[in-house]
């Protein structure tokens, strides 16, 4: 145990406006929202010397609302509330499937959304769902609120494109047209506790004439953030999924994701599971 | 009778609860927190130590080498492993500068403000390639040539195992101070005696100015058989020059990069059979990789070299076997000690046996396992407590292998099948207590006192570490003396209260200290007999018999010692004979299915027959079996350190992956009694036997399920996947 608190300072604003403002008079401060990540940095004495900005009075911030557009969930809203939320559970269930994989119940309970975006972990297991629900991220700052899409909120490994002074308020996931088939898949070690080697979400919407009117397929820990496979995406619109389309769309994947070599797995592995997860979703065999 | 009952576990209550302390929970008024600079290169000389001026150094206590009163050693086999490197570093993470603070944030601050220069020296990281040998065995029975001669088919193949961390829930941790004239040693340990003898080195002290005292222990595993000596010799240096107590704890990065772990090992089969499946020709090469300095590489390498040739009888025999140096952190003890590596290689091969002779292993392992009566690849025959066919056989039954086997082969004909499944199987023989005469050097000392005032107190030196060692020698002790088990209580082990039982190791507590504590106990009864006419019968009997026993004395001592079973005979230099008094024996069946898109695999079903001569705790026994099973699966599965340049990169429990309990499978154990006459109630060893053949077991199933044979652990899904593309 290397944290040091005595070192540290913590501020704990009681509402948005405030924590905005102990923010940008602090700019160098850590947001803490479930600290899941967080505390294993304090733990090895990273934080040292650091100020926290405690986020936990943020009220405002904590909730789950559904609209007639989508639903917006508050940033510090627990993976373990996504999970029990029935809108949540019967518009996305790709996003309730992901949180249920998140380290294990302990994890699910403090762990936040907004929290495991701004973490912005290559292998954070909210991100493939929100990419193809096309999630949009509320931002508040110095500046005022913005919102950005998901697929713009991450700037590399642990990097976001959040500007200093700025805090996740929301994320809003827009309601889709039920899909043909949809799909999230986490391959980890372990059953639980297990940070992904690589992670598919993938919904399909298949027309009359069985052609592919869009599909939205996404990857996590194959490249330094979140991927869509714009490439395969936009080849398989208009067409049946048939032997030649599906492989085809597979040969695809690597024009959007690089997997790489690390100590928890290797780039040749990943490559084969993922397109093995790719072609076994176009073909409806995995559920 | 208490012996072969569910009695309940004696440190459960306090751990479950939380009241059980860790030392880094006990209070130590005035204790200061030590921290340690490591090496950052693998070899080198050391060319300046540097302290940051603007450090507050005053406040600190900063120890180097020169700082050593006595030897600059941590006493083990052999001396050759400095307590702080001094001039020359061999491998990563070597302790160098040892510094104390009373904060512990600023002692982890003064330990970056230290800059070491470095000469670099060129390491060795390949086994294969080491030039220096810590030691090497050679065991020959027969004419190797002539059952070469005499085999229908020679089979050869190579097998690898990896290191493995112990991963005991409560990182290394030990306290020390002086304490009128008493140098107090206190915390995490398994074997109280192995530290004091490195302090009388260290510190050039007659042992009664020493005093080890084990607190609460987080498990240990083989992990604090020696290493709890360096970190002791570390705090106490501290100690002393602080003039204060002072306490070293370990974080899990730390502990993971810098303490021991299982000795990596290649290990090379060549088998000459007869059609018919017999053995008639072994040929085996064991290597494995020792680390920087001896430590207990040459007894892990011994107990390796002994199990080399499985559980099963061969008339000519060669098992040539070494053990290297490498510039990593020494590896040490862990549940095994050197048996799972070759049994995995003597195991998994009977798979490629299987194929080039047409005849399914189990047959294969039928035709040939050990039998009361057989002789072993040292030329000891087993004269009695031989249950290995009889695990094979019950766990065969239980687990339905023959039926599944072709039930499976089925399955994974059908492309449309979402997985593949796979049942596999092994059987071994784990030789209990120390190898060869190493009991006798030993001379182990166990006891029991009575106290004036009616207490009766298991007096041993082994640790309770997780197993259940108090609540077993409670129970033997009960039976003994023929009164219920809850008159008995257990000493804490502190050198200045208990006699010498030897280490907390080798699957011997049970069998050899719980025989001497039964012993003792009898011995109790013959002066109860004797002195007061009777076994007390009532509390209010035992307080009078103990006041007529102890005669005005606070207390009455009854200890005993070891001595040698008269039909065992060893010879260290020929390596000849019986290398332990008896072993036990297990036989394993894994059941599992591996998803065709992702190639994960899922245990379904463990079932395990072991032979541990007679349970005192059914239970614990269980308890046991299936805790080191899992372990054993999380080394066949899922676990290996990393290292680059020397050093272990994935030193954190989020990416050195041991299993959950969601990993964990149903298990179906089945206790195999078959009485050893030596043992207290005829128990044997269970300790170490669990944690040996789950690997093998994996491999052989997975080779069912896929049709490959992965002669290497872990059977990750990136090997799995490796071998089908």
């Amino acid at each position: 145990m290397r944290g040091d608190a005595k070192s540290m300072t913590v501020l704990s604003p009681r509402s948005a406006a405030e924590a905005v403002k102990a923010y940008a008079q602090a700019p160098a401060a850590l947001p803490l929202a479930g600290g899941t990540d967080l505390m294993v940095a304090w733990n090895l004495g990273q934080w040292n010397g650091r100020a926290v900005l405690d986020l936990s009075r943020v009220a405002e911030w904590r909730t789950i609302k559904a609209s007639a557009q989508g639903v917006l969930i508050g940033s510090l809203v627990t993976h373990s509330q996504i999970q029990a939320h029935p809108v949540l559970q019967k518009r996305f269930p790709l996003l309730v499937a992901a949180c249920a994989t998140v380290g294990a119940a302990q994890i699910q309970n403090r762990g936040t959304i907004g929290g495991n975006i701004a973490n912005a972990s290559p292998a954070g297991d909210t991100f493939p769902a929100l990419a193809v629900y096309e999630a949009t991220v509320r931002v508040i700052g110095p500046a005022g609120q913005r919102v950005v899409p998901i697929a713009d909120i991450f700037a590399g490994v642990k990097k976001t494109t959040l500007k200093p002074g700025e805090l996740i308020e929301a994320i809003f996931l827009p309601f889709v047209k039920t899909p043909t088939r949809g799909v999230f898949r986490k391959v980890g070690t372990r059953a639980a506790q297990a940070i992904s080697k690589t992670m598919f979400a993938g919904l399909i919407w298949i027309g009359k004439d069985k052609k592919v009117t869009e599909a939205r397929l996404s990857f996590g820990s194959l490249a330094p953030t979140v991927r869509r496979l714009h490439a395969a995406e936009s080849f398989l619109r208009g067409r049946q999924l048939d032997p030649i389309s599906i492989n085809a769309a597979a040969e695809l994947m690597t024009s959007d994701v690089s997997p790489i070599d690390d100590i928890r797995s290797t780039r040749e592995y990943r490559l084969i599971v993922s397109r093995n997860l790719l072609v076994a979703f176009l073909k409806g065999e995995v559920k | 009778m208490s012996v072969g009952k569910n009695e309940p576990r004696r440190d459960g209550p306090a751990k479950l609860t939380g009241r059980a302390l860790y030392l880094d929970d006990v209070p130590i008024p005035g204790c200061w927190h030590g921290v340690t600079v490591r090496s950052s290169v693998p070899h080198g000389k050391i060319k300046s130590i540097r302290y940051d001026p603007g450090f507050a150094w005053d406040e600190c206590v900063v120890v180097t080498a020169k700082d050593i009163p006595g030897k600059n050693v941590v006493a083990l086999i052999e001396s050759d492993q400095p307590l702080l490197a001094d001039g020359i570093v061999r491998h990563r993470e070597e302790a160098i500068v040892l510094i104390a603070h009373a904060d512990r944030a600023t002692a982890y601050e003064a330990a970056k403000r230290v800059t070491i220069e470095y000469e670099p020296l060129p390491p060795v990281f390949d086994m294969e390639k080491s030039d220096k040998t810590f030691k090497s065995f050679l065991i020959e029975r027969g004419d190797l040539d002539a059952g070469f001669s005499a085999a229908d088919v020679v089979v050869e193949g190579e097998y690898r195992t990896p290191s493995q961390e112990q991963a005991y829930i409560e990182n290394n941790a030990i306290a020390a101070y002086e304490e009128n004239g008493i140098l107090i040693i206190t915390g995490s340990l398994q074997c109280p005696y192995y530290v004091l003898k490195a302090m009388k080195q260290i510190f050039n002290r007659d042992e009664s100015k020493i005093r080890v005292i084990q607190t609460v222990t987080g498990g240990g595993f083989g992990g604090k058989e020696e290493y709890p000596s360096m970190i002791a010799g570390h705090a106490a240096l501290l100690a002393l020059k602080a003039g204060r107590p002072v306490k070293i704890v370990y974080d899990r990065h730390e502990d993971m990069a810098a303490t021991t772990k299982r000795h990596p090992a290649i290990v090379r089969h060549r088998t000459g059979l007869t059609k018919d499946g017999t053995l008639v020709a072994q040929d085996i090469e064991v290597v494995m990789d020792g680390g920087a300095y001896a430590t207990l590489s040459a007894v892990v390498l011994s107990r390796g070299t002994l199990h080399a040739a499985g559980a099963y009888e061969c008339q000519n025999v060669r098992v040539r076997s070494k053990v290297v140096m490498t510039h990593t952190p020494p590896n040490g003890a862990f549940r095994g000690f050197g048996a799972p590596q070759t049994l995995f290689a003597v195991e998994l091969h009977w798979e490629k046996i299987a194929d080039q002779l047409k005849i399914d292993s189990l047959t294969l392992r039928r035709r040939n396992i050990f039998k009361l009566g057989s002789t072993t690849a040292t030329g000891q025959r087993l004269l009695e407590s031989v249950g290995a066919e009889e695990c094979l056989q019950r766990t065969v039954k239980k687990s339905q292998y023959v039926s599944k086997r072709k039930a499976y082969d089925r399955w994974n004909k059908n492309p449309r099948n979402p997985t593949w499944k796979g049942i596999g199987l092994s059987v071994c023989h784990h030789g209990a207590g120390f190898t060869g005469s190493g009991e006798v050097y030993l001379a182990s000392r166990a006891g029991i006192a009575l106290t004036r005032s009616g207490e009766l107190i298991v007096l041993a030196a082994s640790t309770e570490i997780g197993q259940g060692t108090n609540t077993m020698f409670a129970q033997v002790a009960a039976d003994a003396l023929g009164a219920p088990v809850s008159w008995f209580s257990v000493e804490t082990p502190d050198t200045h209260k208990v006699p010498d039982s030897g280490p907390t190791v080798a699957s011997r507590t049970c069998m050899v200290v719980g025989g001497l504590v039964s012993r003792a106990t009898q011995e109790l009864k013959r002066a109860f007999e004797a002195e007061y006419g009777r076994v007390p019968q009532t509390p209010a009997d035992l307080k009078k018999a103990a006041a007529a026993l102890c005669a005005g004395a606070p207390a009455r001592r009854f200890e005993v010692s070891y001595e040698k079973p008269p039909e065992v005979a060893w010879d260290d230099a020929t390596y000849r004979g019986d290398a332990y008094g008896v072993y036990s024996y297990a036989a394993i069946v894994v059941d599992l299915e591996i998803d065709k898109l992702t190639y994960e695999v899922r245990v379904r079903k463990v079932t395990t027959a072991q032979d541990i001569g007679k349970a005192i705790n059914p239970l614990l026994a269980k308890g046991q079996i299936i805790g080191g099973s899992t372990q054993g699966l999380g080394w066949a599965l899922l676990e290996e350190p990393i290292f680059k340049d020397g050093v272990m990169v994935n030193s954190q429990l989020t990416n050195y992956v041991i299993p959950t309990s969601l990993d964990t499978p149903p298990f179906d154990v089945i206790l195999v009694e078959k009485p050893y006459s030596r043992g207290p109630f005829g128990a044997k060893g269970v300790g170490e036997l669990p944690m040996d053949i789950p690997g093998p077991a994996v491999a052989a199933a997975i080779k069912h399920a896929t049709g490959r044979l992965i002669a290497t652990l872990p059977q990750t899904p990136e090997r799995i996947a490796s071998s089908l593309t």
